[in-house]
């Protein structure tokens, strides 16, 4: 057995028996991102639903001027509420979301042919002022085009002259890409669950070890420094990467458990994408978890080496955070750097677009060259005195 | 063999260990006698290349420790002042972990944990998760765990460290043991009947020098004192007065 394939093994074994490091890596890690995520999205679909189906409370002032209105916009869904005494004050104070103040000339605007106006009462900076507002005026647009075209048959016209345009609305996104759109943060969740796998075996194997005085007796036996620390790498990669399997197969589950397609999205995170997924984040697991042990070995104690560790899985925010608010059109080059280029590949995947080859060779190549950077100085940290004898 | 030559260590402005030379020599037990923080752990962790001596030469067997470290660590036992052991693994599988880092195959591994465990007592507790053992019992895994490659050469730290009067007669009879199979002991301690009991060279270290070099009778002839408890204190006096002077 090669002296790397024994630190190896030894490091799973201990880990395996360690409640602690399976609670993180094995359950935690992979569940948490997705049952935070089911959570506020079923919130927040379930929500929108609910406000589409219900009916929509409006005060309405001045209704006796406008039966035949009122009456059409209930039979659209309305439904009218007495009216309040002061309807400014009472939107302010949030009784009230929603008003429709029929003019006093209404009845007889109508009558002559004339515009009769209604004003809708709203304030934009309520949360669900802005949904109710649109669904109200929408009803009433409804009901203007309709009386309006019949006037026009009235006097003998095509009601279709009135219209210089016929504008049809056509959304090219794929269901899965607005599905996406909602799923944005989905590959932060996958590179945090590999941050947390890793984590705590790459503490446990260096500041832990040293703190527990058994790093000594280690670099004592006749095995270069390389081949222990390769050892342990490949066992937090392990773990990592065990992590990350679960939380995609725990995503997996969730997109199926999700009421997607009532909101005619749909995310399909099916075996291709699993698969392009898994491959695409080798690399990066493999730099996440070097990254982990040369912090860790800095560290004086355990302790210290978690804060610092947990600092450090706080990074990958930063690129979700911009791709996701900030305007940024995907470049070839946003492709080099670790982090970033793995989050654009993933949301086209979650997307359902291909990813072509030179975004993803630029992606692989780059974040192999950071990880063997990484390595050569994680080494030149094994090798130094300053490792196992902490002054 | 071991052979130190001109030892020289500094960490920073503070010189821990200088000028020191000795040999051990096989089938003899060999003490490093001193004060606490005399330079005796620096001194062992430059023989078993943990850290590099900033001048002099060490040589085990005739290999260079600076240019051969991985040959020379090869033929050492070493139980270091850190003895963690992996408390989730059992004592067995501490032994078998360092006989594999050693190159050993499953069949040697079993053979030798067996005839240590046999040689130290440890059959009781050989099949136990380390967490919760004793300190002796810690300390004979760590021997084990040391040993199980069959070195001709055993460096030990203090080893009676935190051992009862039971444990560390034990300890002394396996090291005699060690010494009559021709092999080349070499061990620190601070306590004066440890190498009255045991040694058959002493080596006084005191500021980082080496003092005194001799058998016991030498070492009494020397100093002009019957018992080497006031030999040694004579010695290490003499040399605290001669840095101060």
């Amino acid at each position: 057995m090669s002296p790397a394939l024994a630190v190896y093994v030894k490091e799973c074994r201990e880990s395996l028996r360690d409640r602690r490091v399976l609670l993180n890596a094995l359950i935690l890690g992979p569940l948490l991102g997705p049952l935070l995520f089911v959570g506020l999205l079923r919130f927040t679909i379930g929500h929108e639903l609910e406000q589409a189906d219900q009916p929509l409370p409006v005060v309405i002032i001045g209704a006796e001027r406008a039966p035949n209105l009122v009456a059409a916009l209930e039979q659209q869904g309305l439904k009218a509420l007495p009216p309040v005494g002061d309807i400014e004050t009472a939107l302010r104070e949030q009784r009230v979301s929603l008003a429709l103040r029929i003019s006093d000339q209404f009845a007889d605007d109508w009558r002559a042919g004339r515009p009769a106006q209604v004003d809708i009462i709203y304030d934009s900076s309520q949360r669900a002022g802005g949904s109710q507002f649109e669904r109200l005026r929408g009803m009433l647009e409804n009901y203007s085009r309709r009386t309006g075209a019949m006037r026009l048959i009235a006097r003998g016209l095509v009601p279709s002259a009135a219209s210089g345009l016929l504008i049809a609305p056509r959304d090219q996104a794929t269901p899965q890409a607005r599905g996406a759109l909602l799923f944005a943060m989905l590959p932060y969740f996958l590179i945090l669950t590999s941050f947390i796998g890793g984590m705590w075996l790459a503490i446990d194997s260096t500041a832990g070890e040293r703190e527990r005085q058994s790093l000594e007796p280690l670099l004592v036996n006749p095995v270069a420094r390389e081949q222990i620390l390769l050892g342990k790498l490949g066992a937090a990669a392990s773990f990592s990467f065990t992590s990350l399997v679960l939380g995609l197969l725990a995503f997996s589950l969730a997109a199926r458990l999700l009421p997607t397609q009532r909101i005619a999205m749909s995310l399909d995170i099916g075996p291709a994408v699993i698969g392009s997924i898994l491959l695409l984040m080798v690399p990066l697991v493999v730099l996440i978890v070097i990254s982990q042990m040369l912090v860790a070995a800095f560290a004086r104690s355990a302790r210290e080496a978690q804060t610092y560790v947990g600092l450090l899985q706080l990074l990958p925010l930063i690129p979700s955070v911009a791709i996701s608010v900030l305007p940024v059109t995907p470049q070839l080059w946003m492709y080099a750097l670790p982090l970033i280029g793995q989050q654009l590949a993933m949301l086209r995947l979650l997307r359902g677009e291909p990813v072509t080859a030179p975004p993803l060779a630029l992606c692989t190549l780059m974040t192999v060259v950071a990880a063997g950077a990484a390595f050569l100085v994680a080494k030149r940290i094994y090798e130094s005195e300053r490792l196992a004898v902490n002054a | 063999m071991i052979k130190a030559e001109q030892l020289h260590k500094a960490f920073g402005a503070k010189v821990a260990v200088q000028d020191v030379s000795f040999s051990a020599r096989d089938g003899e037990i060999t003490g490093l006698l001193g004060p606490n923080g005399a330079g005796k752990t620096t001194t062992l962790r430059m023989l078993y290349t943990l850290l590099r001596p900033d001048r002099g030469r060490i040589t085990v067997d005739g290999l260079d420790a600076a240019l051969l470290p991985i040959e020379v660590r090869r033929r050492l036992g070493v139980l270091p002042d850190a003895r963690g052991l992996y408390k989730r693994l059992t004592a067995r599988e501490n032994i078998a972990y360092f006989a594999q880092l050693h190159g050993l195959d499953a069949e040697l591994i079993r053979q030798r944990s067996d005839a240590l465990i046999g040689a130290l007592g440890m059959q009781e507790i050989a099949g136990r998760r380390v967490e919760g053992f004793s300190q002796g019992e810690r300390v004979k895994t760590a021997i084990a765990r040391a040993l199980v490659h069959d070195p001709r050469h055993i460096v030990l730290d203090e080893p009676s460290n935190g051992l009862d009067v039971l444990a560390t007669r034990s300890l002394r009879d396996f090291l005699r043991q060690l010494k009559a199979e021709g092999r080349c002991v070499l061990f620190s301690t601070h306590i004066m009947q440890e190498v009255a009991a045991l040694c058959d060279r002493i080596v006084i270290i005191g500021g980082g020098r080496v003092v005194a070099d001799g058998t016991p009778e030498a070492l009494r002839e020397q100093a002009g004192e019957r018992s080497l408890e006031d030999a040694f204190v004579k010695i290490i006096g003499a040399a605290a007065v001669g840095q101060l002077a």
